[in-house]
């Protein structure tokens, strides 16, 4: 059972890891070139920035990935926020058609 | 002049930084109102403010994961994602874009991908653009026979009624789904995913073009949930393709994020436009914009068929896109700052009434 359970946690890992690489075939797979960005024209946090995706492009995709959605939710709520203010109820609608 | 331009870190070029402000913004308002991601809108726009197509294309799909998410969060708060039947379409949604996918590669390995891409799309898209009109002809049909008969057509009526007979077939197992209010075999959404997801697939698109009218007219979504529920389906598309585009290095973070503060701000409006413009407005207003989609695609081939007036057609088709944008995104925003409007004076006469009486 406990076999049983590690073959499929390897499978699920590892269609994790590959399932991207076969979808990415759908949208036009990116051309297969090596595109440095330019550190010297950078300083401070744009630096470390381009450094990263020099670097390491999993870390890249990584801190892209996780920073969208924190951006998205941090200026969500603020337009919540704005929104609420203005007076509009945002919790009801009138259902208009089936 | 110099502070409105910005060097971006990755890709090396230099942008008009309220251009994708604005873009954001237009493309948000959209996005939340009729639940698409609307790829076809932003990357031509971000390869005119001077973006390289590698890099448009994955900040693009950047930008979309994190708009989509603004809307759905609105769009769940008004009840207007069924998470339920979200997640269940997810799986077909993944197989069929996986199938379609392959299919592209075997048509470009015999060399006629993109004859029958461009074909099957304007196919696709008539089709739906067709839909949406009948649809919209029988709904008055209907309401002018009812008036004919003395009586008043039911409000949640609608004209194509696909979705029943469909609900009609029972394969086990059955799914009630709340939002959506339907109960059919979870085989129906598992399926109409499947096969958007396929041509989603062989087409290279988000999907949200063909999903939410399928959504409506298939699994038998009113129009809000559709929207709602499509848009959480692309936020995870969006949050997928942003990975593995990043991964690859075409991701410009900076500018989707400046894209982002536009397109969250337009998110809101176009989701909460959908409380003041009725089902069959949405309906309309995306058939308008599917028509658009039609004639731009029209424009490319007919550069491609004409050489010497290539620069025309193409020039025309890009000026139709961002023209489409552009007034689509104020229309919905000036409804909904006149909706907003008349719902802030009825609240404030309503609480003037109650302080009067007291």
């Amino acid at each position: 059972m406990r076999k049983l359970w590690t073959k499929i946690m390897g499978l699920g890992v590892m269609a994790v890891l590959l399932l991207p690489e076969m979808v990415m075939a759908a949208a036009g797979k990116a051309e297969l070139l090596v595109i440095v960005a330019d550190t010297r024209k950078f300083t401070g946090w744009e630096a470390w920035w381009t450094n990263l995706y020099n670097e390491s492009h999993i870390w890249f995709a990584v801190v892209t990935v996780v920073t969208i959605p924190i951006v998205g939710v941090i200026l969500g709520v603020l337009a919540d926020i704005v929104m609420s203010r203005i007076g509009i109820d945002l919790k009801s609608r009138e259902l208009a058609e089936h | 002049m110099e502070f409105f331009y910005i060097l971006m870190p990755i890709a090396g070029v230099k942008i008009f930084w309220p251009g994708l402000v604005i873009l954001g913004l237009g493309v948000g308002v959209i996005g939340g109102f009729f639940g698409m991601g609307g790829a076809w809108m932003i990357t031509p726009g971000l390869n005119i403010l001077g973006f390289p197509m590698a890099f448009a294309i994955g900040t693009d799909i950047a930008h979309m994961a994190g708009k989509s998410l603004v809307s759905t969060m609105r769009h769940g708060k008004f009840g207007n994602v069924d998470y339920k039947l979200g997640v269940i379409m997810i799986i077909g949604t993944v197989g069929g874009f996986e199938i379609g996918a392959q299919m592209i590669m075997w048509f470009e390995r015999i060399g006629k991908v993109d004859l029958y891409v461009r074909y099957m799309y304007l196919v696709l898209l008539a089709l739906i653009a067709w839909m949406v009109f009948a649809d919209v002809a029988k709904r008055k049909r209907k309401d002018r026979e009812a008036l004919a008969a003395g009586r008043e057509l039911d409000k949640l009526a609608t004209g194509l009624e696909w979705s029943k007979t469909l609900h009609k077939i029972k394969i086990p197992p059955m799914m009630h789904f709340k939002e959506a209010q339907i109960y059919c075999s979870a085989w129906l959404p598992i399926f109409i995913s499947f096969a958007t997801g396929w041509l989603a697939g062989i087409l290279g698109i988000g999907g949200g073009l063909i999903r939410m009218p399928a959504l409506i007219y298939f699994v038998g979504c009113p129009t809000h949930v559709a929207v709602g529920t499509d848009l959480f389906e692309v936020m995870i598309s969006g949050l997928y393709g942003a990975g593995t585009y990043t991964y690859k290095g075409r991701t410009e973070l900076f500018a989707a994020m400046i894209m982002l503060v536009g397109a969250s701000i337009g998110a809101q409006m176009g989701t909460v436009a959908t409380k003041y413009i009725k089902g069959y407005g949405i309906r309309i207003a995306f058939g308008l914009c599917v028509v658009g989609c039609f004639l731009s695609i029209l424009l490319k081939m007919m550069a491609k068929w004409i050489p010497a007036w290539g620069g025309l057609f193409d020039g025309s088709a890009t000026v139709l896109i961002l023209g489409m944008v552009s007034t689509m995104s104020l229309y919905i925003a000036i409804r909904m700052i006149i909706g907003a409007k008349a719902e802030v004076a009825a609240k404030k006469a309503a609480k003037a009434q109650v302080s009067v009486a007291s």
